[in-house]
């Protein structure tokens, strides 16, 4: 217990200062109020759903725990289900075999809710889809539906291969900040 | 020769590690396959590929190891009945692999056991098949449930938990069916293939160099692996050798990967027993490490850092010197807290014996990678097989016997102070000046190639056969999580539903990796 004790007390606070919003990340005009937003702010529950990933942005998301970024000191907290969620946090291409759990856990999310696609993949279908065909770059293929987008309404997107973690909080702090008139 | 066989004629491959291939006859098949697994080999991979557009049928292609290299192995298929004998009674853990070969280009094996779809859920029809070069997504396409037929236990008391795809924590989509008694696991039922994306069809209309983009995306975590698999192949087939330069720093790469990772799942596994301390401290460690690899290399995870011919990323003279000081930082600060985690009363009553796979089982299972390591399969590509620069550096296996998650802990640790006493040696080694790469824009038509390289969870495999034109014909990368995932439902009998997580993540198997 002795050198757990040290060893906390030796290492000391790391936490760098939380990135600002950016309006460039916000793909639609913002949806809920304000007022709304405000509370969501101090107190965010985040879902994430890996949509088809490579799991390259879990592993960014992971980071954000870390002492670092220190997520949870911000008031944002990952949670077990999407009913007791603010947000959705969406990794990967949604592959075909995922549409339906990503519906459901939309679905399950309570009104009001916000989306936000992490990563390249969730953003335009990335490397796994050929964005030839489409008219808007949304990539399919027999396998992928592309982009979250394609499936469920989307908020705020996040590029990246992967997005790094201060990327990320960025992303998730836009969605919950009032838009700029 | 690696496989001693009347019928059987190989050709070595040129590269890096010792491989050869040759074409077998299916009656063949079995008995060699048997002849390597009484001489304690082990099969890699099993794969299949479309040749009708060259006159042939199908193909259906296996890697197997023994102590004298990697051996691959095809055998032709008639297009009209493309089947072949069952690998699944001797190997086990070819049984997914058949299936998923089935789904994808619809080969199939006579007399196997179990026929159920692995990678198909319900995205195209049964009778249509992806990996065909004929393939027409638009009229395969269905949206039907998965409808998976499940083994279900019965008796007084029984009841199944079903979990996932979407999990609890910030974890990959896959499905486990439970059957428990009160709190006790009989049973556990893996269902996968939620993240199949398509890859190996996406390799099929990329370019070399799109390819080694894409390879190092089959699972994001072992990105480093797989690049270099992917590059060991090519480089195989049009017979190059990289510059010495660059396989140093692929060996610094590789290692660096490895250390980040067991970092996070050491952080992860003190977490799950309830120590929080446990994953501050060693996410503190992995940053670290994230951040150098960031600021000297130009990516976190170093993603796109190998490419075929060499690398994409340079290490300078201050580099260097900022990785020896975070080596020593590592090396002081993971034996502290080495030696917290081995004092930890709490933490050891939950690692000692929990998910235990015993090393007979390992053995017939053909476990991998460090889950193997620490039930006794003293396999390591580094070691038995070394390409460089591994030749040079005289690597350690770590080895352990009892294959619980207590084992599992103590094979990371050992591995990690390896690794780091490995980054040092290169490091040193690594002198400045020399090429990082050299061209290598196209391959040599009809040709085959196979890298190996041992990733941090387990050895992975890349195949590569290129057509008429030098163009990716067929690209098959193979995670280790294809072996190691059957153990998961062996090693949790017995145990209780809460310790499940705990003994999920001291394998840290990768559901992309396998679900391509």
């Amino acid at each position: 217990m002795y050198q757990l004790i040290k060893q906390i007390i030796k290492t000391g606070i790391k936490t760098d200062a939380a990135p600002l919003p950016d309006e460039a990340l916000r793909v639609t005009t913002q949806r809920l109020h304000e007022e709304i937003l405000h509370v969501f702010g101090s107190a965010l529950n985040i879902r994430h759903v890996d949509a088809g990933s490579c799991n390259g942005c879990e592993l960014e998301i992971h980071s954000l725990s870390n002492a670092y970024y220190n997520i949870e000191g911000l008031g944002i907290k990952f949670v077990a289900s999407p009913r007791h969620a603010d947000m959705l946090l969406v990794t990967g291409p949604v592959s075909r075999h995922m549409v339906t759990a990503l519906r459901r856990t939309f679905d399950a999310t309570p009104e009001p809710k916000l989306v936000v696609a992490i990563g390249e993949c969730a953003c335009n279908g990335g490397i796994f889809c050929s964005n030839d065909g489409s008219p808007d770059g949304g990539g399919e293929s027999y396998a992928s539906c592309g982009r979250v987008a394609n499936v469920i309404p989307v908020d705020v997107v996040v590029g990246g291969c992967p997005p790094t973690p201060t990327a990320i909080l960025q992303g998730i702090l836009t969605a919950v900040s009032a838009q700029k008139q | 020769m690696p496989i001693n066989h009347p019928n059987l004629h190989l050709t070595q491959l040129a590269g890096a590690i010792p491989a050869w291939s040759g074409n077998i006859k299916p009656g063949d098949l079995q008995p060699i396959c048997r002849n390597v697994h009484d001489g304690g080999g082990r099969l890699v991979a099993l794969w299949g590929s479309d040749d009708r557009e060259q006159g042939n049928g199908y193909s259906l292609h296996i890697a197997l190891v023994n102590e004298a290299g990697l051996v691959c192995l095809s055998l032709s298929l008639p297009a009209g009945q493309p089947g072949y004998p069952d690998v699944s009674s001797i190997f086990p853990v070819a049984n997914r692999m058949q299936r998923a070969t089935y789904d994808l280009l619809g080969i199939y094996a006579h007399e196997g056991q179990d026929h159920r779809k692995w990678l198909r859920h319900g995205a195209w029809h049964g009778g249509s098949f992806p990996l065909r070069k004929d393939f027409d997504p638009a009229p395969s396409r269905t949206d039907d449930a998965d409808n998976y037929h499940f083994v279900q236990v019965e008796g007084q008391g029984v009841h199944e938990i079903a979990v996932g795809p979407v999990h609890a924590g910030i974890i990959e989509p896959g499905h486990f069916r439970f059957s428990v008694v009160g709190e006790k696991m009989l049973r556990l039922e893996e269902r996968f293939g939620y993240t199949h994306n398509g890859i190996e069809k996406r390799f099929e209309s990329m370019s070399l160099q799109q390819g080694a983009r894409l390879a190092g995306r089959v699972s994001g975590d072992s990105t480093v692996a797989y690049a270099w698999a992917y590059a060991m192949a090519a480089e195989s087939i049009a017979a190059v050798t990289p510059p010495e330069r660059a396989l140093w720093l692929r060996a610094l790469f590789l290692e660096r990967e490895r250390i980040a990772n067991h970092l996070g799942d050491l952080g992860y596994l003190g977490n799950d027993v309830a120590l929080s301390f446990g994953f501050t401290q060693f996410w503190i460690l992995k940053e670290q490490v994230l951040r150098n690899n960031g600021a000297l290399f130009g990516h976190r995870y170093l993603m796109d850092s190998i490419i075929p011919g060499g690398v994409a990323a340079d290490l300078t003279d201050p580099g260097k010197r900022t990785l020896f000081e975070e080596c020593s930082l590592l090396e002081r600060e993971v034996r502290v807290l080495r030696g917290i985690y081995e004092e930890h009363a709490g933490v050891q009553d939950r690692f000692i014996g929990a998910g235990r796979i015993e090393p007979r089982l390992a053995a017939q299972l053909g476990l991998c990678g460090l889950a193997g390591r620490a039930s006794s399969q003293a396999w390591d590509t580094r070691v038995q097989f070394p390409c460089a620069p591994y030749d040079q550096l005289d690597v350690q296996m770590a080895t352990y016997r009892n294959g619980d998650v207590a084992a599992r802990v103590i094979v990371r640790f050992d591995e990690l102070f390896e690794s780091l006493r490995l980054q040092r040696e290169i490091l040193a080694r690594l002198m400045p000046g020399g090429e990082l790469s050299l061209p290598l824009e196209k391959l040599p038509a009809q040709g085959f190639g196979a890298g190996m390289v041992e990733g941090w969870r387990g050895e992975v495999l890349v195949a590569v056969h290129t057509d008429t034109d030098g163009n990716l014909a067929r690209v098959h990368p193979h995670d280790p999580s294809w072996q190691n995932w059957p153990a998961v439902e062996h090693a949790i009998l017995g145990n209780i539903v809460p310790d499940f997580p705990l003994i999920n993540k001291s394998f840290n198997l990768s559901y992309s990796g396998q679900d391509l």
